[in-house]
């Protein structure tokens, strides 16, 4: 039976699955992208409403918040956030946008979607694995949300949770709360790690014939590199949480100094994972935006050896610059010196890859379509926030602005400006692929320009606030008299933030809309030369008729004498006149 | 296995691979996290120990080295046997499979049971986790490693079900390859724990 199967199951055929194989416990490769997708923008929304109560607390600080009356009077006693929700807001806001949003977003929806697709296989090495990646996220998902409704309320510590702020329940009178967060996090581990392992498997083992390392697109690069980068850092977040659960569960002292532990090992720990992880949430980014950009300008893409090497590079650095989150921390100034030094140096390859966007832009026929938008708000949010980045690497300067708002600021130009717009990107290019219907690009148009304008306007001033000695996580920053008069500038900010979360309904009502009575898209909507546009929207259980063969780079737009501006990878290249079919 | 249920199995490589089959390379991939998560905790060993002037206490004024070494010799010979199944599934020698399969469960399961045995007796002497940072680093180190030697051993009764029903007969014996190196993996983790745990 199983050799039957194997026999023919490299090959797209007869679809037999009952519902539930097919759309709940399903190991298609597709699917699972897509039940990521609508998981992770689930916790999008709720890191998202998260947020709108800390900026409103900012804002309006003491006032009741609206519909804050629902919530039970010991969080918000009479709709007003209390100190201690405030900082469950702002450590739960990170938990969710980091691990439950922004890296499933790019990692479990585009690396499980695209890979197969895009290098010509079937499906993924081992789609058992690759299903229950997805059936552990629900449980780590779970595990999370409870928190925030157990006695004593979720962590308070931040997402980085400080040791021995969060294994000391005598600070804060959370127990339960850090407990569920710690165990969340070591089955979210899990279900990263299956994750990975399969993107890293299918990658190098199920290439189509003629997909060389050097034609895959630079989103499958990206995405390999960074399920690299997972499989070496978040085990290491793993082994650290595990000891901070046990130091809240079972008496150990291993970040307790009062036992002998050291506090400074989990920030060591906590960063040796938490840096590579900043590039797991951005090397995705810039893998869809060139995939995007290349497509948008109608050329190829400029420096693709390079684009490569750069984020090679990016990805190895990352590894050894963990110290510049620890500057503050209490560090020898000869090896402060030695991270600021390695931290500076990711300046060289990000800057290798802007201007390698910017060359791929230089001259093109730029078709600004909503996926190109995004992919270019990406780029230049992204420059934003890598040189505010400059700023933090250098000790001095992050002695001064390490614990106030200008490294939310940076931050929020890094991980929304730059990560959530290439997701967007990412989303308005492929939907028509994952759901075969198109969706509307004025009204795609319209939620990138509102989104665009009040992202800055939101994140943008933090700047300022932080520069004028604002901290971050501060519950009510009019108590301080020099910061007083800052308090206009908060306001400003607030009523941007609710704007900015309101233009996300556009994008909603669009997809929603589409799902429902949206223009069926054709096969190749963008005319683009990757393999996944050469089968139907949506491709079918085993994605290809025959194993595809590749002829071709991945950007092969534009080519002066061809019939159409783009070819086809699998386009055998006697027929190279003709590219359209 | 029924059709509909089954995955799509890709083919084991593709013409750009890299010549390992895909099982064997998800297995080395998976170990290479591995290695980091035993790196995470032994790495905070070495810091909490060696990275201060804080007095520790000699292990073996506390641990019984003699039967930790017994158990140790045992695990390694377990790793032998494992040897010896892929060896023989490889000649396609059936019988010598399941008989070295079965000698390997049973000297895994054994150093489980010594272990659960010494940490019993251990707790009844009052070395519990919260004794200070020995105790705490000593039960997450070896508990883990013990997690991971019964999960080695749940597996690999598995296996030796499936080799007993065939499964690995007429040369399709990278089942047990697969786990032989995440076996001999384990056993290789063990010897670091024993050296700077137990010994030094």
């Amino acid at each position: 039976m199983t050799a039957a199967v194997t026999a023919h199951g490299a090959h797209a055929h007869a679809d037999d699955r009952s519902f539930v194989r097919k759309y709940v416990f399903s190991t298609d490769h597709k699917i699972i992208g897509i039940q990521f997708l609508f998981l992770s923008l689930f916790f999008l929304l709720v890191g998202g409403l998260l947020a709108m109560g800390i900026r409103w607390q900012l804002g309006f600080p003491g006032q009741a918040m609206p519909l804050g009356g629902w919530l039970p009077q010991g969080v918000a006693p009479g709709g007003v956030v209390a100190p201690k929700m405030y900082i469950s807001l702002v450590t739960m806001h990170g938990t969710f946008m980091i691990f439950f949003a922004v890296m499933p977003l790019l990692v479990g929806v585009f690396a499980n979607y695209l890979i197969p697709l895009k290098i010509g296989a079937p499906d993924m090495a081992f789609p058992r694995l690759n299903m229950w990646s997805f059936w552990l996220m629900i449980p780590s998902g779970l595990l999370m949300l409870s928190s925030l409704f157990v006695l004593g309320g979720s962590s308070v510590a931040g997402w980085t949770v400080y040791a021995p702020l969060s294994n000391t329940p005598d600070y804060t009178g959370v127990h339960l709360g850090q407990q569920l967060w710690c165990l969340s996090i070591v089955v979210f581990g899990a279900s990263s790690l299956l994750g990975s392992v399969n993107y890293i498997t299918t990658v190098i083992n199920l290439r189509a014939p003629g997909m060389t390392w050097f034609r895959m697109p630079l989103s499958v690069w990206a995405l390999f590199i960074t399920a690299v980068l997972a499989i070496l850092a978040v085990p290491v977040l793993a082994g650290a949480v595990i000891m901070l659960f046990f130091d809240q569960t079972i008496g150990t002292h291993f970040y307790l100094p009062a036992g002998g532990g050291q506090p400074l090992m989990w920030q060591h720990l906590f960063w040796f994972f938490g840096h590579p992880e900043v590039y797991i949430l951005i090397l995705p980014a810039m893998g869809i935006a060139s995939d995007v950009i290349a497509n948008g300008a109608r050329k190829p893409i400029f420096g693709y050896t390079s684009m490569v090497w750069a984020m090679v590079a990016i990805a190895f650095l990352g590894f050894i610059v963990w110290g510049h989150h620890m500057f503050q921390s209490g560090m020898n100034p000869t090896l402060a010196s030695a991270f600021m030094v390695s931290t500076i140096v990711i300046a060289v390859p990000s800057a290798i890859k802007v201007f390698n966007w910017l060359g791929t832009l230089w001259r093109g026929s730029i078709h600004f379509t909503t996926p190109m938008l995004n992919a270019l708000a990406f780029v230049s949010m992204f420059i934003i926030g890598g040189l505010s980045g400059i700023f933090m690497a250098s000790t001095p300067v992050d002695m001064y602005i390490h614990g106030t708002y200008f490294i939310v600021a940076h931050i929020h130009y890094v991980l929304f400006g730059g990560s959530l717009f290439a997701i967007f990107a990412g989303i308005y290019f492929w939907f028509p692929k994952m759901f075969g219907k198109q969706l509307d690009e004025r009204l795609g148009k319209v939620h990138f320009a509102l989104t665009f304008v009040f992202y800055n306007l939101t994140f943008f001033p933090m700047h300022i606030l932080g520069l004028g000695g604002e901290m971050r996580r501060i519950y009510d920053p009019t108590v301080y008299d020099y910061l007083r008069p800052l308090q206009p500038i908060n306001v400003f900010i607030t009523i941007n933030a609710f704007l900015l979360f309101l233009s996300q309904l556009v994008m909603l009502w669009n997809v929603i809309r589409t799902l429902a009575w949206g223009k069926k898209a054709e096969m190749n909507p963008w005319h683009d030369c990757g393999l996944e546009w050469t089968v139907p929207s949506p491709p079918p259980h085993g994605n290809f008729e025959h194993t595809p063969t590749v002829y071709h780079g991945p950007y092969e737009f534009s080519v002066p004498g061809a019939a159409a501006d783009f070819i086809p990878v699998n386009q055998p290249p006697a027929q190279a006149g003709e590219a359209h079919r | 296995m029924t059709a509909h249920e089954a995955p799509l199995a890709p083919e084991a490589t593709a013409p750009h691979s890299i010549g390992v089959h895909t099982q064997k390379l998800g297995m080395w991939v998976f170990l290479v996290s591995e290695v980091m998560f035993f790196t995470a905790l032994i790495g905070s060993y070495i810091i909490l120990r060696w990275g201060t002037d804080a007095p520790w206490p000699e292990p073996r004024t506390v641990l019984a080295i003699p039967v930790t070494a017994l158990n140790t010799f045992i695990l390694i010979c377990s790793s032998v046997s494992m040897v010896k199944a892929y060896a023989a599934a490889v000649k396609d020698d059936q019988r010598g499979l399941k008989r070295w399969l079965l000698t390997t469960v049973v000297g895994g399961a054994t150093f489980v049971g010594v272990q659960v045995r010494e940490y019993i007796h251990l707790v009844q002497k009052g070395f519990l986790p919260s004794s200070g940072l020995f105790g705490a680093s000593f039960y997450t180190m070896t508990g883990f490693h013990g997690f991971h030697v019964t999960c080695g051993v749940l597996s690999m009764i598995w296996v030796t079900i499936r080799a007993f029903r065939g499964k690995y007969a007429g040369g399709k014996y990278q089942g047990i390859e697969t786990i032989g190196l995440y076996w001999h993996f384990v056993d290789l983790v063990w010897i670091i724990l024993f050296t700077i745990v137990y010994l030094i």
